[in-house]
């Protein structure tokens, strides 16, 4: 339930573009989000949908991007990406290293929307 | 009708929770105030570990600490019942902490003659992995009756922390527990992290951890 803090951030960010931008509707606003996070897209939706009533945000749609996740080979320090299901099993694509490591840094990103 | 605009956003989500965690890190390394955040499932030992550390810490340093439940103060009584100074915040409900809760914890709680503050997050191993609370070091417990899975089903959790306790290793005998297999786990998320193997009920490798602590806190009083 941890969507509606987010929720009420994204919220926020893009009510303030839309006062400088002196916009009358947001039709869509993209965001970017790593593929390690929890948040439920569809929760995200939901809470926006609820929290956004009465706004000029209203009715708009998330666009909601994954980004992957980057690994950094130790043995050739060549860098991947991979899917959270491989986690337990990484091995290097170009030298077959099994020592491989997360790069660190959580991206969650609101990075522009459609608006008239 | 008007032509549909692209505005650039390209902002952090959570820039405002970022930015308030980064200035409470700062106000308390200047003072000196080391900030820990202790996370985990619930019933894995976070307030077991938090009486074990005070009273093994009680004649090197003040410690502080801020409890954080969905609705109930048995852990600060817990806590305060050891003589421990501690507040509890009551999320109402909330999964998780954020910096601006943690602000009104460390406001309740007197800083000024702490040199460490635990935080101990709500019990749950997703949600508070998100959000930044202003801690210098985040540390997570996992006890060995939740099984070595679990940094496949919680990857992110492990990956933020710096410290990683297996708690309750007097249960090792009796279950299957994989210690390799949940090192190579947690390593490939994160190379860095400590882990050390505790029993808050047997004592078991509690001076090892306590150690880190006061050498983490030499350091950090260090580089004031």
């Amino acid at each position: 339930m941890h969507e509606l803090s987010v929720t009420e951030a994204i919220l926020k960010t893009v009510l303030k573009h839309a006062a400088v931008n002196s916009v009358h509707k947001i039709l869509s606003i993209s965001l970017q989000i790593s593929k390690l996070s929890d948040l439920e897209d569809n929760w995200i939706q939901r809470y926006f949908d609820y929290l956004s009533k009465d706004t000029v945000a209203a009715g708009a749609l998330l666009k909601i991007e994954r980004l992957p996740l980057l690994v950094r080979c130790e043995g050739c320090a060549k860098s991947f990406e991979t899917e959270p299901a491989d986690i337990g099993n990484m091995v290097c694509p170009s030298c077959g290293e099994k020592k491989v490591a997360l790069v660190p840094g959580k991206q969650y990103i609101i990075k522009n929307m459609e608006a008239v | 009708m008007d032509p549909v605009r692209l505005i650039e956003i390209k902002e952090e989500i959570l820039s405002d929770n970022n930015q308030l965690a980064e200035e409470l890190r700062e106000k308390l390394r200047k003072s000196g105030t080391l900030l820990l955040n202790l996370m985990s499932s619930p019933g894995s030992g976070k307030t077991s570990l938090i009486l074990r550390t005070a009273e093994g810490l009680k004649n090197y340093l003040h410690l502080g600490v801020i409890e954080a439940d969905i609705d109930s103060t048995v852990d600060a009584e817990k806590v305060a019942a050891q003589g421990v100074p501690a507040v509890q915040l009551r999320t109402g409900g909330f999964c998780h902490l954020d910096s601006s809760m943690v602000a009104k914890g460390l406001t309740a709680l007197n800083t000024d003659k702490l040199d460490l503050i635990i935080v101990e997050n709500v019990g749950n191993l997703v949600c508070p992995a998100e959000f930044d609370t202003g801690a210098h070091k985040n540390v997570m417990i996992l006890s060995v009756p939740e099984g070595d899975d679990k940094p496949l089903k919680y990857p992110l959790m492990f990956s933020v922390c710096d410290v990683l306790l297996v708690n309750k290793t007097d249960y090792l005998s009796l279950s299957d527990f994989d210690r390799v297999a949940l090192e190579k786990r947690v390593r490939s998320l994160n190379p860095k992290i400590r882990i050390f193997y505790v029993s808050c009920k047997t004592g078991e490798g509690i001076t090892e951890w306590l150690d880190w602590l006061k050498n983490t806190l030499a350091d950090f009083k260090a580089k004031r």
